[in-house]
């Protein structure tokens, strides 16, 4: 069992918790996940590490509130215990002096882009970061990622902060001035991400995503996040979660995205059934 | 009883084992063979002849003194015979259930020359079930040898080594990277073939005698790297089976509806997907499910299939084995063909895919098919499957469930340098000993052969127990 240490809210939907994981904290490097689950009925479900603690063995999550795992995980506080903490996952991020990169953290993507942008920083980049959400209320971090960033650029969907409109517009206008960016790395939803990839294409810039299919366990035994990459279907879990963003089939990953929705569905009004029933 | 003479044990005929009724049990995921009565088991192990130089032990990975156990049965001697078994192997009530016997055991048995083999398997189970109830056989570790040990991957191999390198008194720890020990018993193999609570009480009653630290969550690879294991411990032994699936080689095998049976297994056994809302693990199923393949692994996922069909209320549902050779090449277990059949699973041999079709919103509607016909015996000594030419059709489906094999998992090598590897990613180990090519580290099981038998990786588990055990106690230096 982990221990949640510490909770946060980060934004009504979105919320941050520090896990007692020396094992995981040890051997955690930018860019990979873990898989919790929260209890023997709980699923498996990969979430991004935000942060890590070597010294005092502790992992930070951060989390949206949009199925029934992340909204129950999201009613359990500090002192409580989740069932299993495995990871770390994944490739870490190729992290190198590049020169002038941006980094793009769309909603809740905002958290894991945060490591990779920090650990890019400390290299000696020039880091350029553009974050977007839906509205003022979903954005956070914007002082953690300040101190990080070079530039940083802030749009909303609705305008009530920053920019009004999507993450794609700034970076179309850095792209179009000049195309002394020699690395983009872009984290959120995957239709943001596919967005992005299409804004970079045409300026030959490498493009790294963090892609979020469905997985059961995350240790490549069971193939359900496989996404096509040029025409390769390669797992998530052990050959990513990092592609070149120009080559990923975004359709095809879209569709694989949607095919459990009823089920996430049914699940979320099960959970709110039981809640009540308390 | 009075002692019988060979000619009135050959009169006796094979006990057939009470099963669950074929209509019933296709509707739930409650045990399907339920195993010998006292009384059956007795009278089976009657029929024994008690050979001079027993084939039967010749068949079998780990060696049980078959003919010593059922004489011991046979006399009512239930805690001797349970000692016997537990000489060679602690998991009687797993091995009873999915052991291939007629390609072991029961496959060299003399009476099955001229009529029905011993039902060892089902004598084996008895055992192992009784020793399960009532718990008269402890298990017992010597003195402590001081020496430490880490099994990496807690299914059949690295149990069977853990559990054999604690009783000669070597202190052991298991890395699991999953959420709960047993690898392809909890993950793989079904409920109503072997079910959970067997395993896990088999495991925890070792565990817990033998004093095994076992490390759930922990992936070898990634959390802890084979390097970081071989400064803590004496030995370390690579048990982490074949758990990468494979998938063919054809256009539409990312459309939704399409999955690994690993996927599909793991959702069902492992997250208990049947049990979905109450579980939070989903599962699709759908009316028309072809499962590719024809080894344990497909009937297993074919058998999952028509029960979630009944389960979720899907009426008319059909599924089927699409297998490119003929039924005499079967590689699964005989009783689950025979099972499958029983529950309805429809067989569609000589027929391979050739392309998945999918609508507009990249799901599955259906598969062009080829038919085949058998040609020359190739390396594996089976007949080629040849696809004849002009023969594709269309079958109508939405599911598709790839179940055709799968190869070692690579996460395991990241930074294991000196570990040599064939160029299907299996592990090069010495087949007596387990000793791989990298100083200190032993092999055994799917992650050496490739996907295999449960027995024949206990097997592998036990001879490199075996050899760690010499290793340590004889100070070896690894030339």
């Amino acid at each position: 069992m982990y221990r949640i240490l510490k909770k946060e809210a980060l934004s009504n939907l979105v919320k941050s918790m520090v896990i007692m994981a020396p094992h995981v904290a040890r051997a955690a490097r930018p860019g990979q996940f873990v898989i919790i689950r929260i209890n023997d009925t709980g699923e498996r479900i990969p979430l991004t590490i935000a942060d890590s603690d070597r010294k005092e063995g502790t992992v930070t999550i951060v989390f949206q509130e949009v199925g029934k795992s992340t909204m129950h995980l999201g009613t359990l506080n500090e002192g409580d215990e989740i069932a299993t903490f495995a990871g770390p996952l994944g490739h870490p991020s190729e992290i190198d002096k590049y020169g002038r990169v941006i980094c793009i953290g769309g909603g809740v993507g905002i958290a894991p882009i945060y490591p990779i942008a920090k650990a890019l920083k400390e290299m000696g980049n020039y880091v350029i970061t553009i974050l977007g959400a839906r509205n003022r209320a979903l954005l956070f971090w914007e002082d953690k990622m300040k101190d990080v960033s070079d530039d940083l650029i802030i749009c909303t969907d609705d305008g009530s902060y920053g920019r009004k409109g999507v993450v794609t517009e700034p970076l179309k206008e850095i792209l179009d001035r000049g195309n002394d960016i020699s690395r983009i790395w872009a984290v959120g939803p995957a239709i943001m991400m596919k967005y992005v990839s299409l804004v970079t294409e045409p300026h030959h810039i490498p493009t790294i995503v963090s892609l979020n299919p469905i997985m059961i366990d995350g240790t490549g035994m069971c193939g359900g996040c496989r996404v096509l990459i040029g025409d390769e279907s390669r797992f998530v879990c052990v050959d990513g979660p990092e592609f070149d963003a120009h080559i990923v089939d975004w359709d095809n990953l879209l569709s694989r995205l949607q095919y459990y929705k009823k089920e996430e569905r049914l699940a979320i009004e099960h959970w709110h059934k039981c809640r009540l029933d308390l | 009883m009075t002692e019988l003479n060979q000619k009135d044990r050959l009169k006796i005929r094979r006990h057939e084992m009470p099963v669950q009724d074929a209509v019933i049990r296709r509707g739930n995921f409650d045990e399907v063979a339920l195993g010998y009565p006292e009384d059956l088991a007795r009278r089976e192990a009657e029929r024994c002849l008690q050979c001079k130089e027993p084939k039967c032990v010749e068949g079998c990975p780990v060696g049980v003194l078959i003919p010593q156990f059922i004489k011991a049965l046979r006399e009512g001697d239930i805690i001797s015979s349970i000692q016997i078994m537990k000489v060679k192997n602690n998991l009687p009530a797993i091995c009873g259930r999915v052991c291939p016997q007629e390609r072991q055991c029961e496959g060299n048995c003399l009476l099955g020359k001229k009529g029905e083999p011993v039902a060892i398997g089902r004598l084996e189970r008895f055992i192992g079930d009784y020793e399960l109830a009532h718990r008269t056989c402890p298990i017992e570790r010597a003195e402590k040898s001081g020496r430490r040990v880490a099994v990496v991957g807690s299914g059949p191999a690295g149990l069977t080594c853990a559990v054999d390198l604690a009783r000669l008194g070597h202190s052991v720890t298991i890395f699991e990277s999953l959420h709960s020990p047993g690898g392809v018993l909890t993950y793989g193999i079904p409920e109503f073939r072997l079910p959970k609570r067997v395993v896990q009480e088999e495991i925890n009653y070792a565990i817990g005698c033998l004093g095994i630290e076992v490390f759930t969550d922990h992936i070898i690879g990634r959390t802890i790297t084979l390097e970081d294991l071989l400064s803590g411990y004496d030995a370390v032994f690579l048990g982490t089976g074949a758990g990468l699936p494979q998938f063919m080689k054809i256009p539409g095998i990312n459309l939704n509806g399409v999955m690994s049976a690993n996927e599909f297994l793991t959702r069902v056994n492992l997250m208990k997907a049947y049990l979905f809302p109450e579980y939070d693990t989903p599962v699709r199923i759908g009316k028309k499910v072809a499962v590719i393949g024809a080894g344990n692994v497909a009937m297993d996922a074919a058998r999952c299939s028509l029960r979630l069909q009944k389960i979720f209320g899907i009426e008319d549902g059909e599924v089927r084995i699409v297998y490119r050779r003929s039924k005499e090449e079967i590689p699964a277990r005989r009783e689950e063909v025979v099972h499958a059949e029983e529950e309805g699973i429809i067989f569609d041999f000589l027929t391979t895919p050739v392309e998945i079709i999918g609508d507009t919103s990249g799901s599955v509607t259906g598969m062009r098919c080829i038919r085949m016909m058998l040609g020359e015996p190739d390396s594996s000594g089976r007949r080629r499957p040849i696809p004849i030419e002009g023969s594709e059709f269309k079958m109508d489906l939405d599911t598709v469930i790839m179940a055709l094999g799968t190869s070692p998992n690579p996460v395991v090598f990241f930074d294991a340098k000196g570990l040599e590897r064939t160029r299907h990613g299996t592990v090069v180990a010495d087949p007596e000993t387990g000793r791989t090519r990298m100083s200190r580290v032993w092999a055994g099981g799917d992650i050496v052969t490739g996907a295999a038998t449960v027995i024949s990786a206990m097997g592998a588990g036990k001879k490199a127990a075996s050899d760690i055990h010499k290793f340590l106690i004889n100070n070896e230096r690894w030339l």
